[in-house]
Parts: structure tokens; C-alpha cells; sequence
């Protein structure tokens, strides 16, 4: 269920554990074994992100504003003016708090978390697949699959050799911060690791929800048509790189490449650009060599 | 469609605040690049008020343009929207600053009887 809202409301978010958590791994010392865990976490261990919404008081800083009281006693000791009452608060606010704990914990571990967005069907658990089987031997990784319903995605990346879980939202269009700490404690994501976080596949809602992850990656696909960065800004916007999947189909659509990446570049100037084609492989070198950098940088950052 | 979850955090926030006053309006300042659509927002607002201390309230909503700067001709542009154009006609604009808000500013309760 969101965070700040009621858009699942009725149906359950649900968490699936590919495999039951039961796996093998290698420890650092290069000893592998397999072993079942599925534990809960304590405070004092510097996990943030166990607790359900806990009562924040930010002193200092517009104080009353800030608090989730009842009214009752909100009543008593927050500035009302006449029939006014001064509230000064994020509508986000929540899901931004919870945003921020995964934020930390991920950091701490040296994680480097990355927001998978596209519409449905652009190719995000294909490129995983094969992003798992490309880079399992040299980078640990786990995968959150977001879905309205099913498995089958969680399925697909375990079948590559990956660990993952599946969040099932019901009738949520978006996974938001709550969902992602939830999953956390379920995955356990290693220190120094990759975490690949496949939101529901839509163009609109997830733009506006911080997970916590160090980058949103945009992913469209050449069959989606040129215009979509355009139409929809937003997600453009929000994402560090657009990844423009399925160029072997080029010579079979009109798709004007460079007028998709020109859009993509006014909505966003800032935006990263890479094409590629999961199915024939092209261009998938440097999409490696993207992450490889920002897995080495994010650990690098934990350590220092 | 998010406007419907948007307007729910809303309406749960001001119904915990508002006791058993009942609210005559809520101003909230929203950014031209939030992806809050205002008039979808209204709607749902509506629709999520009812039974609740915030029924019938009127949702005064306030848009706070993100600024930016032509890299053309350096005019200061003020964003309506998530595509803006400078006068000049250029496109090529720096990386807007603010626009991102999504506030609740206060809200007023109607008269005691």
C-alpha cells in the first residue's frame, strides 16, 4: 500500500521471495555455501528502515509544522490564526522520510540502488536477465520486481541466477519507499552490491515517488515511438539515463533517433543517453561499463 | 491517475488536523514540474473529501513556476509548464530550478456556530 495514500486500497501489496531466500553465495574469503536466512533485523545495527512510520519530531525547524498528531492534541500547540491553521508540509513528506532511511542504509553498505522506469513491455526484465548473466561472476547483485500481479518477473531474473524479490502492488501504479524498505529487509542486499529495482512498468505515477535509489534510469524502446520523452516530460526529467532499447528493430519502424534523443535532451539537458538492443547485444558494453563504474564508485564512497 | 493517491494523503493529513472543526478550504502550493495535474487533483479531492471534515471543502491551488535561463539569448524564464519555450524561440534552456513543490500551506476552518 502507498505511503501516502489509498491507491492500493483493497488490494494488498504483496512480497514474494523467489526460491524461499534459500541460496548459495561466495563470502569474501571465497568459501561457498548455501544456507536458508530469512532474519530480522535489530535496531543498534544501523539498519533505519525497520520501523513502520515512526513519530518524527524535527525541532528547530518549524516547529508544530512538522508532526503527526492526532488533531487533539495538534490542536493545542500548533500556530492557529483566526479560522486558519498554518500546516507547511510536503504532501510526499512520508514516503520522502522513508525515501531518505533507504537512502542512508543503502549508502552505508556501499549498495549502489538504480530505479528501472518504463512503459510496459520497453524491456527492463529482459535487460536484467541478461545485465544478471553478463555481470553475475564480477558483481553481486539482487533484483526488486515490481508488478501489479504474478511472479513470473521474479521467476525470470532467479532463472538467470539472481536473487530477487517480487513486490506485488495490486492495484498500486507505482512501488514507493515503504515497498522498497520492505523488500530491503527481505533481499539483505551485501555490502558493495548491485540492487536493480523494476518498478511497474508505467510512464507517469513512479516519477513522482523517491524510492531512495542513487539513480532512475528511463528505458524506451524504439517500437514506443520518438515523441514519448515529450509527451511525457516527467519521467525524462527524473532520470540520470535514458536507455533506448531494441535498435535491431530500427530498420523495421520509423523511429528517428536522433529526434528521440534531441526531445530527451530538451526535457532533461542533463540526461545520460546509451543505445543498445538486448536482443542482438549491441551497445550492451557500455551499458556495463556504466554500471561497473557506479558500483565501484558506491563502494568506494562507503568505505572512505 | 496518481492525483487520486496525491489527493487521499491530503485529505488524511488536514482530517487529523481539522478535530471537529470543519475545514472551508486547503491551499497547497504546486510546482509546474510536479506531475500533479491541478484540475485531475481538484476532482479527486472532491471525491476523497466526502465524509470526512474536508467535504465540501474548495482546494485553492497555487502553481509556483520552476525558473530557468536561455542558453541562447540569457533571458530568465519563468516555467508553466514542463516544456517551455524562451521568446527567443530557442529550446536550449539550463536545468530548471525548482517547480518540484508539492505543499500544504494551511487550511481554514469555517466559522464556529
Amino acid at each position: 500500500m502507498c505511503a501516502i495514500c489509498g491507491c492500493s486500497e483493497g488490494a494488498e501489496t504483496r512480497f514474494t521471495d523467489s526460491g524461499g531466500n534459500a541460496h548459495a553465495h561466495p563470502h569474501n574469503d571465497g568459501d561457498t555455501h548455501a544456507h536458508g536466512h530469512r532474519h530480522d533485523h535489530h535496531h543498534g545495527e544501523g539498519h533505519t528502515h525497520s520501523h513502520e512510520d515512526p513519530h518524527e519530531h524535527l525541532h528547530g525547524e518549524e516547529h508544530a509544522h512538522l508532526h503527526e498528531h492526532r488533531a487533539s492534541v495538534a490542536m493545542l500547540h500548533e500556530p492557529q490564526h483566526g479560522n486558519l491553521l498554518r500546516i507547511e508540509q510536503d504532501v510526499l513528506a512520508r514516503n520522502n522520510r522513508m525515501a531518505e532511511r533507504n537512502r542512508g542504509w543503502l549508502e552505508g553498505r556501499g549498495v549502489l540502488a538504480l530505479n528501472l522506469l518504463s512503459s510496459p513491455g520497453a524491456g527492463k526484465t529482459s535487460l536484467l536477465e541478461k545485465t544478471v548473466r553478463a555481470l553475475h561472476s564480477e558483481i553481486e547483485m539482487r533484483v526488486v520486481e515490481g508488478d501489479q500481479e504474478t511472479t513470473l518477473d521474479a521467476e525470470r531474473i532467479r532463472a538467470a541466477g539472481c536473487q530477487s524479490v517480487q513486490v506485488n502492488t495490486g492495484t498500486g501504479c507505482h512501488l514507493d519507499a515503504s515497498m522498497l524498505a520492505q523488500a530491503l529487509r527481505s533481499l539483505d542486499p551485501p555490502r558493495g552490491s548491485l540492487l536493480m529495482i523494476e518498478n511497474v512498468g508505467n510512464l507517469v505515477c513512479p516519477a513522482l515517488f523517491d524510492l531512495g535509489e542513487a539513480a532512475k534510469i528511463v528505458i524506451l524502446s524504439v517500437t514506443e515511438g520518438q515523441d514519448k520523452p515529450l509527451k511525457y516530460p516527467h519521467m525524462f526529467r527524473a532520470a540520470q539515463l535514458m536507455l533506448l532499447n531494441k535498435t535491431d528493430l530500427l530498420a523495421h519502424v520509423d523511429f528517428d533517433v536522433q529526434a528521440c534523443l534531441d526531445h530527451a535532451r530538451r526535457v532533461n539537458p542533463e540526461i545520460e543517453l546509451l543505445q543498445l538492443s538486448v536482443r542482438n547485444g549491441a551497445g550492451l558494453e557500455d551499458w556495463y561499463a556504466w554500471l561497473r563504474a557506479r558500483v565501484a564508485a558506491a563502494a568506494l564512497r562507503a568505505v572512505s | 491517475m496518481h492525483e487520486l493517491s496525491v489527493a487521499l494523503g491530503i485529505v488524511e493529513l488536514c482530517n487529523e488536523r481539522a478535530g471537529n472543526a470543519r475545514v472551508r478550504s486547503v491551499r497547497l502550493k504546486v510546482g509546474t514540474l510536479c506531475c500533479v495535474q491541478a484540475e485531475s487533483l481538484r476532482f479527486c479531492f472532491q471525491v476523497a473529501a466526502e465524509g470526512t471534515a474536508l467535504q465540501g471543502a474548495a482546494l485553492d491551488i497555487e502553481r509556483v513556476p520552476a525558473q530557468s535561463r536561455c542558453r541562447d539569448c540569457g533571458r530568465a524564464i519563468e516555467m508553466q509548464e514542463a516544456l517551455a519555450t524562451c521568446k527567443c524561440g530557442s529550446l536550449n534552456l539550463e536545468p530548471p530550478r525548482g517547480g518540484n513543490e508539492l505543499r500544504i500551506i494551511c487550511m481554514e476552518f469555517e466559522e464556529a456556530a
